[in-house]
C-alpha cells in the first residue's frame, strides 16, 4: 500500500513564532522551540516524523517561512 | 501647419492638450474653468488620438488619477479653479515628492473660501511657495493670452517630463473665459508603449523579467535617505532656476519707472504703459512668464536703472514680495491691485503709478 | 517510514510548497501572526499562477501595508491615504491591457477613502480591490476604525466604542455590493488553511473577472490585529471568529456571471 511521507523546512530566522501553524497541523508536528532566533523569537520547529506534507502549515504561515516536501513510498 | 481659430482660453488649452499628445485628462467641474472638460468631452479625443477623459467624483480624486496616470509615464493633466486647487494640494505634494510629470491648470477666481467666480490672482503664494506640505516647488507658467493658454499646454508637458516635476499653469478667470484668435500646433502623436518604456524607464508599466520592479512612492522612513531625496529635489529646482526662467520685457530699454505684472494684470498694465508714455513718462513693463522660477535677475538689473517699481496684481500684493527680494532696498517697490474678482482698469494703474511711484 | 531519511524527502522533485518568487526575500514588517502576510502571499500566488507579473500594477495604501511594495515583486504605486482607487482608475483607463489592483485597509478604504472607493466601484472600473478589515488603525497605534465593533476598545475608544457618540461600524462591503458597477463582492478570511484556500480562490476569481473585462471585483478579508487588539496571535484569531465574523459574516455577497 502506498504511503505518503512529508517534511517541512522552516526558515527559522524569518519565523516570528506566531504559532498560527501549530493548530493548523493535523499531525501535531510543529511546536515552538525553546531556543530563540536572531530576533529573539521562539521559532517553530518540527518535533516528530509524522508530517504528511499536507502543506496546511505553509499555507497559513503569514510570513511564508515554511517549505514543504512530500514523497510517495511504495 | 498651424491652424488659426477663435477660441476661449479654456477651450484653447483643452484643444492644445489633445494636440500635444496628452494621454489622459481627469477633472471636476468648477467655474470658471468648466469649459476645459466640456470641450474635451464634446471633442471625443478618444476617437481622435486615444486620449482618455474622465470626470472624477472630486478634485481630490482627479489629482490622484493624475498621480496614477503619471506613475505609468503617461502625459496626464487636470484643471480646476482656486477652491478646487486647494483640494488638490495633497495630491500635488505627493506628485512633487514622487517626482512625477503632469500639467495642472488653475483658472484662478477670487477668494478666500468660496469667494467669487470672478478672475483673481490671489493664488500666487499657493502656486509658488508650496501650496501643500513639504519643501517642494512647482514649475509655474503664467499665460496672459489665449495663445499662451494653448502654447503652455505643450510647453508644460515638455518641462514636466524634462524635470519629472508637476507644472502649474496659473491662469485666471479672464484669460480662461475670453475669446481670442489662437494659432494651434499640429497634432503630435501620443507616445507608444515602447516610447514610454524608453522615455520613462522609471514608470510602472509592468515588471518584466529583465528589470527590477519600479516603485512610485514619496515615502522613505529612513531620515538619511529622505534628506538626500530632499537635497536632490532642491538641486532640481536650482536647475530650473538656471534654465527655465522666462519673462517678457516691454519698453524697458529706456525705462525710468517699471511696472511688474503677469497674466491679466500684465495686459492692462501694458495699456497703462502706453498711456503713461503718451504723457511723457518713460515707463516699462516686465511680465514674468514663469513665476517659479521667478525672473529675479532681470528685475535686479532693472532696479539699477529705474527710480521706482509698481507691481500690479489682482490680489492684496503677493508677487511684490518676490520683486522686493530681487530689488533689495535699492528703489521703492509699491503694490497696486484690486481684490474680490475686480479687474483694475488701465487708468487706475496710471493713477496708481503717479501716486505711488512717479510722484511718491 | 523509518528507513526514509529527511534528505531523501527534501528533494526538488518532492517539493510541494514554497513561498512564491513574487514575494521578495525581505522579511515582512508585519507583527507576528498578522493576516496581512498571508493576504499578500495569496494575491502574489494568484498573479504567479496566472503568469501576469509583467502585466500587473499594484497600488499600495497608507496604513500597515504602506510598504506592500517592499514585499510584492511587481511594479507598484504608493497612494495617499484613501486614494488608491483613484490611482487604479487612471492606471486601468490608460492601460486597459494591464491588470490593476489596490490593496487597502479599513481606515484607508472605509473612512478617508470612502468617496474614491464608492465611485470607483460605482463606475465599474475593471479593477480588483483587496480590502483588509481588522477593525482598527494598526499603523498609527490602534485607534478606532470605521469598522471597530460596538464596545470594542481602541486607543481612541479606550472605554469601548459607544455607538451613540462614535457611530456604528460600517459594513462597507454590503454597501458596495449594492452598486451596479461591481460584479463580484465577497468576504473571506485567512486564519486557517481552509479559509486561506477559499480566499485565494476568491482572489483568483477576481483577477479572472478582470481578464474578462467584467467589472469591479471586491474581496474583503476579515483579519486580525493582535497588537492593536492586545492579544496573542492565536487568541486574536479566536476573538475574530467569535466577534468579527458575526458582524462581518464570511461568504460571497454578490456574484454576477
Amino acid at each position: 500500500m502506498a504511503k505518503v511521507v512529508g517534511d517541512i523546512v522552516i526558515d527559522i530566522e524569518k519565523c516570528k513564532g506566531c504559532s498560527v501553524c501549530i493548530p493548523a497541523c493535523p499531525q501535531d508536528v510543529i511546536a515552538l522551540s525553546k531556543n530563540v532566533n536572531g530576533k529573539g523569537y521562539n521559532y517553530a520547529e518540527s518535533i516528530n516524523d509524522e508530517c504528511t506534507g499536507c502543506t496546511n502549515c505553509a499555507i497559513v504561515c503569514p510570513d511564508g517561512v515554511i517549505t514543504v516536501y512530500r514523497k510517495k513510498v511504495e | 501647419m498651424k491652424e488659426l481659430r477663435l477660441m476661449k482660453g479654456n477651450e484653447a488649452f483643452a484643444e492644445a492638450a489633445i494636440r500635444a499628445g496628452a494621454d489622459g485628462y481627469f477633472g471636476y467641474p468648477i467655474t470658471p474653468q468648466s469649459e476645459v472638460m466640456e470641450y474635451l468631452m464634446a471633442e471625443k479625443p478618444h476617437e481622435r488620438t486615444g486620449m482618455v477623459v474622465l470626470q472624477a467624483e472630486s478634485e481630490v480624486a482627479a489629482i490622484n488619477m493624475v498621480y496614477g496616470g503619471a506613475s505609468c509615464g503617461k502625459r496626464v493633466l487636470t484643471s480646476s479653479s482656486s477652491p478646487g486647487i486647494s483640494l488638490k494640494q495633497e495630491g500635488i505634494s505627493y506628485i512633487a515628492g514622487a517626482e512625477l510629470p503632469c500639467v495642472i491648470l488653475n483658472v484662478v477666481r477670487g477668494g478666500p473660501g468660496l469667494g467669487t467666480i470672478q478672475p483673481s490672482q490671489s493664488d500666487y503664494f499657493q502656486s509658488t511657495k508650496g501650496g501643500g506640505h513639504g519643501d517642494y516647488k512647482l514649475l509655474v507658467l503664467a499665460p496672459s493670452s489665449v495663445q499662451e493658454m494653448a502654447d503652455f499646454a505643450g510647453l508644460g508637458f515638455e518641462l514636466a517630463f524634462k524635470y519629472r516635476n508637476p507644472v502649474l499653469i496659473l491662469s485666471d478667470g479672464a484669460i480662461g473665459q475670453m475669446m481670442e484668435k489662437v494659432e494651434l500646433d499640429e497634432q503630435k502623436p501620443r507616445w507608444t508603449e515602447e516610447e514610454i518604456i524608453k522615455n520613462t524607464p522609471w514608470a510602472t508599466t509592468g515588471k518584466t523579467k529583465n528589470r527590477e520592479r519600479n516603485i512610485i512612492t514619496s515615502l522613505d522612513l529612513d531620515s538619511g535617505k529622505q534628506e538626500l531625496h530632499n537635497i536632490s529635489l532642491q538641486a532640481k529646482y536650482r536647475e530650473m532656476e538656471k534654465n527655465e526662467t522666462r519673462y517678457e520685457a516691454i519698453s524697458c530699454e529706456d525705462a525710468e519707472y517699471l511696472i511688474v505684472a503677469y497674466g491679466t494684470s500684465a495686459r492692462l498694465s501694458q495699456k497703462a504703459v502706453d498711456l503713461l508714455r503718451a504723457e511723457g513718462y518713460k515707463v516699462g513693463l516686465l511680465r514674468p512668464i514663469t513665476l517659479f522660477p521667478f525672473p529675479t535677475a532681470i528685475i535686479a538689473k532693472l532696479a539699477d536703472q529705474v527710480k521706482g517699481i509698481l507691481t500690479v496684481e489682482m490680489s492684496a500684493g503677493q508677487m511684490i514680495e518676490d520683486v522686493r527680494l530681487a530689488v533689495g532696498c535699492r528703489v521703492k517697490v509699491e503694490h497696486f491691485g484690486r481684490m474680490g474678482g475686480i479687474i483694475p482698469s488701465p487708468t487706475e494703474v496710471v493713477d496708481a503709478t503717479h501716486k505711488k511711484i512717479i510722484g511718491g | 517510514m523509518a528507513n526514509i531519511t529527511k534528505e531523501e524527502i527534501r528533494k526538488p522533485e518532492n517539493l510541494v510548497y514554497k513561498k512564491t518568487d513574487l514575494l521578495t526575500d525581505k522579511a515582512l514588517s508585519y507583527c507576528p501572526g498578522c493576516g496581512h502576510g498571508t493576504a499578500h502571499r495569496i494575491v502574489m500566488e494568484v498573479l504567479e499562477e496566472m503568469d501576469i507579473q509583467d502585466k500587473t500594477i499594484g497600488i499600495a495604501p497608507v496604513g500597515c501595508s504602506v510598504l506592500a511594495y517592499d514585499f510584492m515583486n511587481i511594479d507598484m504605486q504608493q497612494a495617499a491615504h484613501g486614494r488608491a482607487p483613484a490611482l487604479a482608475t487612471a492606471v486601468k483607463r490608460l492601460h486597459p491591457d494591464k491588470f490593476v489592483f489596490t490593496y487597502q485597509g479599513d481606515g484607508d478604504l472605509a473612512a478617508i477613502g470612502t468617496a474614491e472607493t464608492i465611485h470607483a466601484c460605482n463606475r465599474g472600473e475593471n479593477i480588483v480591490i483587496i480590502f483588509i478589515n481588522n477593525g482598527i488603525y494598526g499603523m498609527t497605534g490602534g485607534q478606532m476604525a470605521p469598522t471597530t465593533l460596538p464596545g470594542m476598545k481602541s486607543s481612541t475608544s479606550p472605554y469601548g466604542r459607544d455607538v451613540q457618540t462614535m457611530g456604528n461600524p460600517l459594513r462597507i462591503t454590503e454597501l458596495i455590493a449594492q452598486l451596479p458597477g461591481t460584479i463580484f463582492v465577497t468576504r473571506q478570511a485567512v486564519h486557517t488553511p481552509a479559509h486561506v484556500r477559499k480566499a485565494k480562490k476568491a482572489v483568483r476569481k477576481a483577477f479572472e473577472n478582470q481578464k474578462l473585462n467584467k467589472g469591479l471585483s471586491f474581496v474583503e478579508i476579515v483579519s486580525n490585529c493582535n497588537s492593536g487588539w492586545k492579544m496573542t496571535p492565536l487568541k486574536s484569531n479566536e476573538w475574530m471568529v467569535d466577534n468579527m465574523f458575526p458582524y462581518y459574516p464570511l461568504g460571497d455577497i454578490k456574484v454576477n456571471e
